[in-house]
């Protein structure tokens, strides 16, 4: 895998979140390219299902909604360390994750899409329901609990860190998935699930497998995500906006590509961030999402790595 | 006792509607195999037009029935040729996508003008009153209509030759084009129905409940549940379907919060797809 250009490419993409914002304590670069770390974790975790199985999760946000939660809850109630709480979140999501997945996963194709759309709705009932995690009004968190990071000045760029972290793990995973036999497999349940399974690929326990994994980095981004803003409630933390715009940036980008969906991402990031300053169309967010995607899927169902391939075939090679 | 069996009356009443919004749906997927995620925001359409045209106008709640009625067929032939003609038999995943999308710019639109508001429109019609507990006129009325609607979609299925051609697309749309039917003109006209019966229910449910711009998503969730209840393709089923719906919400709704309701039907939802892939009412596939 070292000797890949592609794995350096990634590396070098990690490098430049990492460093860009650090020269000159550029804080506002900072809280712009957190979202783009977000968005890349979000969309490259969905696209383990949504662009190598063509299962399409609508409710991607609960897992990253569920990390928040737990991890916030763990440092509020019971004064665990980030890093605990963090692992805990991933770990206890995953799981959560597989035992769902091996359930829900019996559904095909359509069916599925639909009952994501049901957990969605059910786990962010189960958060305004249960009392420990404060109801409709959620949690605050002091700052008390930036100290041990440093106060809360050096704790945003612990945190900024971490969450590169996640995103280049992210990448990484996808990438590792895609040239791995498993990754093969899963791209055969895409391409046909019933020749999958008479070729011996075990796909339900392939299914809920990705579907586990791609719950584990989000989980951890969401923990981050909230511990930053020392605040977490149910209509934030599964605001279904996100898991929309990770579809997006999946389609755009080109949906069972690793460069893609980075590429994906980072474009719609400057997207948004143009259309939120601009007066027009402040309001309209996600009606352009949806235009957007809608001309993605009636005409380039491949995305922009799909557009590159066709035009410099040879970039195949090195952007995977 | 009496109350729990005057709860359950009542949640009949609603699940016919239900089961109307479920109509619309299934009769998409029935034809082409699209599921359309249009249905909430076509539903809420239902409801705003309601609004408007029972306020602005000042006409009776239920005149607006035939302008929305009309409107949505329209509504819904548009639809057809913006979002589903070009998916029709690729990939289920890509009609998801697409309709998603047209659902996105909806909401969008919709939010951006209305906001999250909660619209309410009056409705005054005298219940029937046994012992202690009164029926809602306007439940009452609902239901008979959404049956009424029903009946006249049974009919138009199996009566008429505009009927017909959709049900023989539905069972094999090759040999309906070999026999002569115009397999695309017949593809509008059932996403034209179907987002027609989802604005009727619509205007119904908001004679019943009031409403926000973004009330369609539960709904749509209810009416995707009633479908794998009643079995996907199959709209007599999505009726029953909606029935037992409604007879589930009466009998929960005394014992559980309101938030819980929606997660115990999809957890139904989820079970009965495991248990039951075609559908509990379901005949066979491609009955219609």
């Amino acid at each position: 895998m070292l000797r890949r250009p592609f794995f350096w490419i990634i590396a070098l993409v990690i490098a430049a979140f990492a460093v860009l914002p650090s020269i000159g304590n550029n804080v506002e670069l900072r809280e712009s390219l957190v979202l783009a770390a977000v968005y890349i974790t979000l969309a490259s975790n969905l696209n383990i299902m949504l662009g190598y199985t063509g299962y399409i999760n609508f409710g991607s946000i609960v897992f990253f909604g569920l990390g928040g939660y737990i991890c916030i809850w763990l440092v509020y109630a019971h004064s665990w360390p980030l890093a605990a709480s963090l692992l805990a979140a991933g770990v206890g999501v995953s799981f959560l994750a597989l035992i769902f997945g091996l359930g829900i996963l019996r559904l095909r194709g359509a069916f599925f899409a639909l009952s994501t759309i049901g957990i969605v709705e059910g786990v962010q009932a189960f958060a305004e329901n249960f009392t420990p995690w404060g109801g409709s009004s959620g949690i605050y968190i002091s700052p008390q609990v930036f100290q041990p990071l440093g106060g809360s000045a050096q704790a945003l760029w612990v945190i900024y860190f971490l969450l590169i972290a996640v995103m280049g793990a992210s990448l990484y995973l996808s990438y590792a998935i895609k040239t791995s036999k498993f990754g093969l497999g899963l791209l055969a349940i895409g391409q046909n699930e019933d020749a999958a399974a008479i070729l011996g690929v075990p796909t339900p326990r392939y299914k809920a497998l990705a579907y586990s994994a791609s719950a584990f980095l989000p989980a951890i981004a969401g923990g981050l995500y909230f511990f930053k803003g020392a605040f977490i409630q149910p209509s934030d933390a599964f605001d279904l906006t996100l898991s929309t715009e990770a579809i997006v940036i999946c389609m755009l980008g080109g949906q069972g590509t690793v460069a893609g969906v980075a590429l994906g991402a980072y474009l719609y990031e400057e997207l948004r961030g143009y259309l939120l300053t601009s007066s027009t169309f402040a309001n309209f967010q996600l009606t352009i999402a949806g235009v957007l995607l809608l001309l993605i899927v009636l005409f380039f169902p491949s995305g922009l790595m799909g557009f590159l391939y066709s035009r410099f075939p040879r970039l195949k090679r090195v952007l995977e | 006792m009496l109350g729990i069996l005057a709860s359950i009356i009542d949640g009949v009443l609603v699940g016919l509607v239900y089961g109307l919004a479920a109509m619309g749906l299934t009769l998409i997927w029935g034809v082409m195999d699209v599921i359309n995620l249009t249905h909430g925001a076509m539903i809420v359409a239902g409801m705003m037009a309601l609004y408007l045209l029972a306020n602005a106008l000042g006409i009776s709640p239920y005149l607006t029935l035939p302008p929305v009625l009309i409107g949505g067929f329209f509504v819904g032939v548009a639809l057809y040729w913006i979002a589903i003609h070009r998916m029709v038999g690729r990939p289920p995943l890509m009609s998801l996508l697409s309709t998603f999308s047209v659902n996105l710019i909806l909401i969008g639109v919709g939010t951006a003008v209305w906001g999250t508001a909660l619209f309410n429109v009056e409705v005054s019609l005298p219940g029937i009153t046994v012992g202690r507990y009164t029926f809602p006129g306007a439940h009452i009325l609902a239901a008979v209509l959404a049956a009424v609607i029903a009946a006249l979609l049974y009919v138009f299925l199996h009566y008429t030759r505009t009927g017909k051609a959709m049900r023989a697309v539905a069972n094999n749309r090759e040999a309906a084009e070999l026999v002569g039917i115009p397999t695309t003109r017949v593809l509008a006209i059932s996403v034209g129905v179907g987002v027609a019966l989802a604005g009727v229910s619509g205007m119904l449910i908001g004679t019943l409940f009031p409403f926000t711009i973004l009330s369609g998503d539960g709904y749509q969730l209810k009416g995707f549940i009633v479908t794998v209840l009643g079995g996907f393709g199959n709209p007599v089923g999505a009726l029953l379907g909606g029935v037992a719906l409604g007879l589930l919400e009466g009998m929960v709704t005394p014992f559980v919060p309101v938030s819980w309701t929606l997660v115990i039907e999809f957890a139904l939802f989820v079970l009965v797809l495991i248990a039951f892939p075609g559908g509990i009412f379901a005949s066979r596939r491609g009955a219609l």
